[in-house]
Protein backbone atom coordinates (compact mmCIF):
# COMPACT_ATOMS: atom_id res chain seq x y z
CA UNK A 1 0.00 0.00 0.00
CA UNK A 2 0.93 3.71 -0.18
CA UNK A 3 3.44 4.96 1.81
CA UNK A 4 3.75 8.52 3.18
CA UNK A 5 6.69 9.81 4.86
CA UNK A 6 6.04 13.29 6.26
CA UNK A 7 10.07 13.17 7.55
CA UNK A 8 10.99 13.17 3.60
CA UNK A 9 7.95 14.26 2.44
CA UNK A 10 7.79 11.47 0.09
CA UNK A 11 4.35 9.33 -1.21
CA UNK A 12 5.25 6.35 -2.96
CA UNK A 13 2.68 4.17 -4.33
CA UNK A 14 2.97 0.82 -6.15
CA UNK A 15 1.52 0.10 -8.99
CA UNK A 16 1.32 -3.55 -11.00
CA UNK A 17 1.03 -4.69 -14.32
CA UNK A 18 -0.76 -7.83 -14.66
CA UNK A 19 -1.45 -9.98 -17.54
CA UNK A 20 -1.19 -13.45 -19.56
CA UNK A 21 2.74 -14.47 -21.13
CA UNK A 22 3.87 -12.15 -24.17
CA UNK A 23 1.01 -9.57 -23.60
CA UNK A 24 3.66 -6.83 -23.32
CA UNK A 25 4.03 -6.20 -19.76
CA UNK A 26 7.71 -5.93 -19.97
CA UNK A 27 7.54 -3.97 -23.01
CA UNK A 28 5.14 -1.18 -21.43
CA UNK A 29 8.00 -0.57 -18.64
CA UNK A 30 10.79 -0.54 -21.32
CA UNK A 31 9.18 2.21 -23.27
CA UNK A 32 8.30 4.31 -19.83
CA UNK A 33 12.03 3.48 -18.94
CA UNK A 34 12.78 5.01 -22.66
CA UNK A 35 10.84 7.78 -23.16
CA UNK A 36 11.10 9.13 -19.04
CA UNK A 37 13.94 11.77 -18.48
CA UNK A 38 16.90 10.51 -16.37
CA UNK A 39 15.63 12.98 -13.39
CA UNK A 40 12.26 11.19 -13.05
CA UNK A 41 13.38 7.39 -13.38
CA UNK A 42 15.47 5.16 -11.09
CA UNK A 43 17.20 2.03 -12.18
CA UNK A 44 14.27 -0.82 -13.90
CA UNK A 45 15.55 -4.20 -12.69
CA UNK A 46 14.52 -7.28 -14.84
CA UNK A 47 14.59 -10.16 -12.85
CA UNK A 48 14.12 -12.25 -15.84
CA UNK A 49 15.24 -15.84 -17.78
CA UNK A 50 17.82 -16.29 -20.06
CA UNK A 51 15.53 -16.09 -23.12
CA UNK A 52 14.09 -12.82 -21.67
CA UNK A 53 11.14 -14.28 -19.68
CA UNK A 54 9.93 -12.55 -16.40
CA UNK A 55 10.77 -14.99 -13.89
CA UNK A 56 10.44 -13.01 -11.22
CA UNK A 57 9.17 -9.23 -11.69
CA UNK A 58 10.07 -6.10 -13.33
CA UNK A 59 11.16 -2.92 -11.24
CA UNK A 60 11.28 0.85 -12.29
CA UNK A 61 11.19 3.28 -9.79
CA UNK A 62 9.62 6.48 -11.25
CA UNK A 63 9.15 10.37 -9.22
CA UNK A 64 7.16 12.40 -11.82
CA UNK A 65 7.55 15.67 -9.12
CA UNK A 66 5.45 17.36 -6.21
CA UNK A 67 1.88 17.72 -5.36
CA UNK A 68 1.63 19.88 -2.82
CA UNK A 69 4.96 19.89 -1.79
CA UNK A 70 5.28 16.20 -1.56
CA UNK A 71 7.91 14.33 -3.72
CA UNK A 72 5.36 11.52 -5.62
CA UNK A 73 6.82 8.66 -6.29
CA UNK A 74 5.57 5.71 -8.82
CA UNK A 75 6.81 2.02 -8.06
CA UNK A 76 5.80 -0.18 -11.04
CA UNK A 77 6.08 -3.71 -11.19
CA UNK A 78 5.00 -6.65 -13.20
CA UNK A 79 4.50 -9.73 -12.82
CA UNK A 80 5.81 -13.44 -14.82
CA UNK A 81 2.99 -14.01 -17.21
CA UNK A 82 3.57 -17.75 -17.73
CA UNK A 83 0.67 -19.94 -15.32
CA UNK A 84 3.15 -22.28 -13.91
CA UNK A 85 4.77 -18.66 -12.02
CA UNK A 86 1.53 -18.10 -10.28
CA UNK A 87 3.09 -18.35 -7.08
CA UNK A 88 5.61 -15.85 -8.15
CA UNK A 89 2.43 -13.52 -9.16
CA UNK A 90 1.00 -13.50 -5.98
CA UNK A 91 3.84 -11.83 -3.81
CA UNK A 92 4.12 -8.92 -6.51
CA UNK A 93 0.68 -7.99 -5.37
CA UNK A 94 1.38 -7.24 -2.21
CA UNK A 95 0.09 -3.80 -1.12
CA UNK A 96 -0.75 -2.86 -4.53
CA UNK A 97 -2.23 0.39 -5.03
CA UNK A 98 -3.04 0.25 -8.52
CA UNK A 99 -3.82 -2.84 -11.67
CA UNK A 100 -2.67 -2.11 -15.28
CA UNK A 101 -4.32 -5.56 -16.47
CA UNK A 102 -2.49 -5.55 -20.24
CA UNK A 103 -4.57 -7.97 -22.54
CA UNK A 104 -2.96 -9.46 -25.40
CA UNK A 105 -5.42 -8.37 -28.51
CA UNK A 106 -4.79 -11.57 -30.73
CA UNK A 107 -7.54 -13.77 -31.01
CA UNK A 108 -6.00 -16.64 -29.99
CA UNK A 109 -4.68 -14.84 -26.88
CA UNK A 110 -8.32 -14.35 -25.52
CA UNK A 111 -8.88 -17.51 -23.78
CA UNK A 112 -5.47 -16.86 -21.76
CA UNK A 113 -6.96 -13.07 -21.57
CA UNK A 114 -9.60 -14.53 -19.40
CA UNK A 115 -7.50 -16.98 -17.89
CA UNK A 116 -5.16 -14.35 -16.43
CA UNK A 117 -8.40 -12.28 -15.37
CA UNK A 118 -9.56 -14.83 -13.38
CA UNK A 119 -6.04 -15.62 -11.81
CA UNK A 120 -5.62 -11.48 -11.19
CA UNK A 121 -9.08 -11.88 -9.33
CA UNK A 122 -8.39 -15.02 -7.33
CA UNK A 123 -4.69 -13.92 -6.11
CA UNK A 124 -6.13 -10.23 -5.21
CA UNK A 125 -8.43 -11.86 -2.63
CA UNK A 126 -6.14 -14.00 -1.16
CA UNK A 127 -4.31 -10.34 -0.21
CA UNK A 128 -7.84 -8.70 0.82
CA UNK A 129 -8.26 -6.79 -1.84
CA UNK A 130 -11.51 -6.89 -4.21
CA UNK A 131 -10.62 -5.80 -8.05
CA UNK A 132 -13.88 -3.86 -8.06
CA UNK A 133 -12.77 -1.35 -5.30
CA UNK A 134 -8.54 -1.34 -6.42
CA UNK A 135 -7.79 1.89 -8.69
CA UNK A 136 -7.78 -0.43 -12.33
CA UNK A 137 -7.49 0.21 -15.76
CA UNK A 138 -7.28 -2.37 -19.01
CA UNK A 139 -4.78 -2.22 -21.84
CA UNK A 140 -5.54 -3.72 -25.53
CA UNK A 141 -2.07 -4.21 -26.48
CA UNK A 142 -1.15 -5.52 -29.92
CA UNK A 143 -3.60 -3.54 -31.74
CA UNK A 144 -1.23 -2.76 -34.94
CA UNK A 145 -1.62 -7.26 -35.30
CA UNK A 146 -3.90 -8.32 -38.26
CA UNK A 147 -5.63 -10.71 -35.75
CA UNK A 148 -7.11 -8.32 -33.24
CA UNK A 149 -10.12 -8.63 -32.16
CA UNK A 150 -12.75 -6.22 -32.58
CA UNK A 151 -11.97 -3.13 -29.44
CA UNK A 152 -15.80 -4.02 -28.40
CA UNK A 153 -15.67 -7.80 -28.31
CA UNK A 154 -12.69 -7.47 -25.61
CA UNK A 155 -14.51 -5.40 -23.86
CA UNK A 156 -17.38 -6.99 -23.53
CA UNK A 157 -15.33 -10.34 -22.79
CA UNK A 158 -12.89 -8.60 -20.45
CA UNK A 159 -14.52 -5.09 -19.55
CA UNK A 160 -17.68 -5.88 -17.77
CA UNK A 161 -17.10 -3.52 -15.56
CA UNK A 162 -16.45 -0.20 -17.75
CA UNK A 163 -13.17 0.65 -16.12
CA UNK A 164 -11.08 2.94 -18.67
CA UNK A 165 -9.43 0.58 -20.95
CA UNK A 166 -6.48 2.04 -23.26
CA UNK A 167 -5.73 1.02 -27.16
CA UNK A 168 -1.67 0.25 -27.19
CA UNK A 169 0.96 -0.86 -29.57
CA UNK A 170 3.96 -1.13 -26.46
CA UNK A 171 6.99 -1.32 -28.77
CA UNK A 172 5.86 2.31 -30.78
CA UNK A 173 4.67 3.68 -27.32
CA UNK A 174 0.98 4.35 -28.48
CA UNK A 175 -1.44 4.02 -25.75
CA UNK A 176 1.96 3.36 -22.88
CA UNK A 177 1.56 6.73 -20.95
CA UNK A 178 -2.20 7.25 -21.30
CA UNK A 179 -3.18 3.93 -19.81
CA UNK A 180 0.24 5.15 -17.06
CA UNK A 181 -1.99 8.65 -16.83
CA UNK A 182 -4.86 7.09 -15.88
CA UNK A 183 -4.10 4.66 -13.16
CA UNK A 184 -1.82 7.06 -11.62
CA UNK A 185 -4.94 9.49 -11.40
CA UNK A 186 -7.07 7.01 -9.81
CA UNK A 187 -4.39 6.15 -7.28
CA UNK A 188 -3.78 9.22 -6.05
CA UNK A 189 -7.69 10.04 -6.26
CA UNK A 190 -8.50 6.90 -3.49
CA UNK A 191 -5.80 8.41 -1.35
CA UNK A 192 -7.42 11.54 -1.16
CA UNK A 193 -10.50 9.78 -1.02
CA UNK A 194 -9.24 8.31 2.19
CA UNK A 195 -7.58 11.19 3.72
CA UNK B 1 -8.86 -7.25 6.12
CA UNK B 2 -6.65 -4.38 4.39
CA UNK B 3 -3.11 -3.71 5.37
CA UNK B 4 -3.50 0.17 5.73
CA UNK B 5 -1.32 2.45 4.20
CA UNK B 6 1.80 3.27 6.13
CA UNK B 7 2.41 6.49 7.39
CA UNK B 8 5.57 7.66 8.74
CA UNK B 9 5.93 10.78 11.08
CA UNK B 10 8.82 12.96 11.43
CA UNK B 11 9.12 12.17 15.42
CA UNK B 12 9.05 7.91 14.33
CA UNK B 13 11.33 8.81 11.63
CA UNK B 14 13.78 10.20 14.42
CA UNK B 15 13.38 7.26 16.30
CA UNK B 16 13.94 5.11 13.47
CA UNK B 17 17.23 6.85 12.09
CA UNK B 18 18.52 7.10 15.65
CA UNK B 19 18.13 3.21 16.16
CA UNK B 20 19.78 2.58 13.03
CA UNK B 21 22.59 4.86 13.41
CA UNK B 22 23.16 3.25 16.61
CA UNK B 23 23.06 -0.51 15.04
CA UNK B 24 25.36 0.36 11.88
CA UNK B 25 27.97 2.20 14.47
CA UNK B 26 27.92 -0.82 17.31
CA UNK B 27 27.89 -3.79 14.60
CA UNK B 28 30.29 -1.83 12.73
CA UNK B 29 28.29 -2.18 9.57
CA UNK B 30 28.65 -0.64 6.28
CA UNK B 31 24.84 0.07 5.56
CA UNK B 32 21.89 -0.40 7.58
CA UNK B 33 18.60 0.09 6.18
CA UNK B 34 15.32 -0.59 6.83
CA UNK B 35 11.91 -1.26 4.31
CA UNK B 36 8.49 -2.14 4.12
CA UNK B 37 7.61 -5.29 3.39
CA UNK B 38 6.01 -3.80 0.49
CA UNK B 39 8.97 -2.89 -1.50
CA UNK B 40 9.43 0.62 -0.43
CA UNK B 41 12.73 2.11 1.48
CA UNK B 42 11.75 3.45 5.06
CA UNK B 43 15.19 4.97 6.09
CA UNK B 44 18.83 4.02 5.45
CA UNK B 45 22.22 5.29 7.48
CA UNK B 46 25.59 4.50 6.49
CA UNK B 47 28.05 4.27 2.95
CA UNK B 48 24.77 4.84 1.37
CA UNK B 49 26.31 6.39 -1.75
CA UNK B 50 27.04 4.00 -4.24
CA UNK B 51 23.90 1.84 -3.44
CA UNK B 52 20.63 2.46 -5.39
CA UNK B 53 18.77 1.70 -2.37
CA UNK B 54 15.56 2.25 -3.99
CA UNK B 55 15.79 -0.80 -5.87
CA UNK B 56 18.04 -2.76 -2.66
CA UNK B 57 14.62 -1.78 -1.29
CA UNK B 58 12.43 -3.12 -3.95
CA UNK B 59 14.53 -6.57 -3.85
CA UNK B 60 14.74 -7.51 -0.36
CA UNK B 61 11.12 -6.68 -0.31
CA UNK B 62 11.12 -9.63 -3.17
CA UNK B 63 13.79 -12.13 -1.84
CA UNK B 64 11.56 -11.71 1.62
CA UNK B 65 8.21 -12.24 -0.31
CA UNK B 66 9.50 -15.34 -2.19
CA UNK B 67 11.38 -17.05 1.04
CA UNK B 68 8.12 -16.66 2.85
CA UNK B 69 6.35 -18.14 -0.05
CA UNK B 70 8.93 -21.56 0.50
CA UNK B 71 8.55 -21.01 4.24
CA UNK B 72 4.70 -21.82 4.04
CA UNK B 73 5.05 -24.65 1.34
CA UNK B 74 7.08 -26.58 4.18
CA UNK B 75 4.77 -25.75 6.47
CA UNK B 76 6.76 -23.01 8.49
CA UNK B 77 5.43 -19.58 9.52
CA UNK B 78 8.55 -17.81 8.26
CA UNK B 79 12.19 -17.63 7.68
CA UNK B 80 13.04 -14.49 10.07
CA UNK B 81 16.46 -14.11 9.35
CA UNK B 82 18.51 -14.14 5.66
CA UNK B 83 22.08 -14.26 5.08
CA UNK B 84 23.95 -13.73 2.04
CA UNK B 85 27.70 -14.09 1.71
CA UNK B 86 29.43 -12.23 -0.61
CA UNK B 87 33.59 -12.07 -1.39
CA UNK B 88 33.48 -8.50 0.41
CA UNK B 89 29.92 -7.83 1.75
CA UNK B 90 27.32 -9.86 3.13
CA UNK B 91 23.65 -9.04 3.90
CA UNK B 92 21.72 -9.48 6.64
CA UNK B 93 18.65 -9.88 6.80
CA UNK B 94 15.78 -9.67 9.54
CA UNK B 95 11.88 -9.25 9.79
CA UNK B 96 10.52 -6.44 12.15
CA UNK B 97 7.25 -7.58 13.58
CA UNK B 98 4.57 -7.78 9.98
CA UNK B 99 5.64 -4.33 8.74
CA UNK B 100 9.34 -4.00 8.24
CA UNK B 101 12.25 -5.32 7.20
CA UNK B 102 16.05 -4.81 8.66
CA UNK B 103 18.91 -4.71 5.94
CA UNK B 104 22.30 -4.57 7.33
CA UNK B 105 25.57 -4.58 4.75
CA UNK B 106 29.16 -5.45 6.54
CA UNK B 107 31.97 -6.66 5.16
CA UNK B 108 35.29 -7.74 7.29
CA UNK B 109 35.42 -5.15 9.96
CA UNK B 110 32.39 -6.53 11.57
CA UNK B 111 31.53 -10.80 11.51
CA UNK B 112 28.16 -12.29 11.61
CA UNK B 113 27.65 -13.04 15.17
CA UNK B 114 28.12 -9.23 15.80
CA UNK B 115 25.85 -8.23 13.77
CA UNK B 116 23.38 -11.00 14.62
CA UNK B 117 23.55 -9.73 18.18
CA UNK B 118 23.41 -6.27 17.04
CA UNK B 119 20.34 -7.01 15.14
CA UNK B 120 18.28 -8.91 17.83
CA UNK B 121 18.37 -5.81 19.77
CA UNK B 122 17.39 -3.23 17.38
CA UNK B 123 14.70 -5.71 15.53
CA UNK B 124 13.21 -5.24 19.65
CA UNK B 125 13.60 -1.29 19.88
CA UNK B 126 12.28 -1.04 16.22
CA UNK B 127 9.54 -3.45 16.76
CA UNK B 128 8.04 -1.08 19.70
CA UNK B 129 8.42 1.72 17.08
CA UNK B 130 5.86 0.09 14.79
CA UNK B 131 3.93 -1.15 17.40
CA UNK B 132 3.28 2.62 18.76
CA UNK B 133 3.16 3.53 14.83
CA UNK B 134 0.23 1.13 14.18
CA UNK B 135 -1.55 2.28 17.40
CA UNK B 136 -1.30 6.09 16.29
CA UNK B 137 -2.19 5.40 12.60
CA UNK B 138 -5.58 3.85 14.01
CA UNK B 139 -6.29 6.72 16.54
CA UNK B 140 -5.69 8.95 13.59
CA UNK B 141 -7.97 6.96 11.13
CA UNK B 142 -10.73 6.91 13.86
CA UNK B 143 -10.45 11.10 14.13
CA UNK B 144 -10.69 11.07 10.93
CA UNK B 145 -6.99 12.61 10.38
CA UNK B 146 -7.67 15.41 8.08
CA UNK B 147 -4.06 16.19 7.96
CA UNK B 148 -2.82 14.31 4.50
CA UNK B 149 -1.17 16.38 1.81
CA UNK B 150 -3.86 14.87 -0.37
CA UNK B 151 -6.86 16.43 1.31
CA UNK B 152 -6.81 19.40 -1.12
CA UNK B 153 -5.63 17.86 -4.04
CA UNK B 154 -7.11 18.67 -7.74
CA UNK B 155 -6.93 17.02 -10.82
CA UNK B 156 -4.96 19.84 -12.27
CA UNK B 157 -2.06 18.60 -9.66
CA UNK B 158 -2.22 15.31 -11.06
CA UNK B 159 -2.00 16.61 -14.52
CA UNK B 160 0.85 18.23 -13.11
CA UNK B 161 2.52 15.35 -12.85
CA UNK B 162 2.91 14.40 -16.61
CA UNK B 163 4.01 17.43 -17.88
Amino acid sequence: MSFINYSAREISCKIVYYGPGLCGKTTNLQYIYKKISPDSKGKMISLATETERTLFFDFLPLALGDIKGFKVRFHLYTVPGQIFYDASRKLILRGVDGVIFVADSQVERMEANLESMDNLILNLKEHGFNLEELPYVIQYNKRDLPNAVPVKEMDEALNPRKVPAYDAIAPKGDGVFETLKDVAKLVIMELKKKS
Amino acid sequence: MLNPGLVLFEEDSRLIDKELQKLNQLARAKVSFLVDKDGQLIASIGETGDIDTTSLASLTAGNIAATGGMAKLLGEKEFSILFHEGEKDNIHISLVGQRAILVVVFDDRSSLGLIRLRVKRSVTALTEVFDKLAEKMAKTDSQQGGSSPFTEITEEDIESLFG
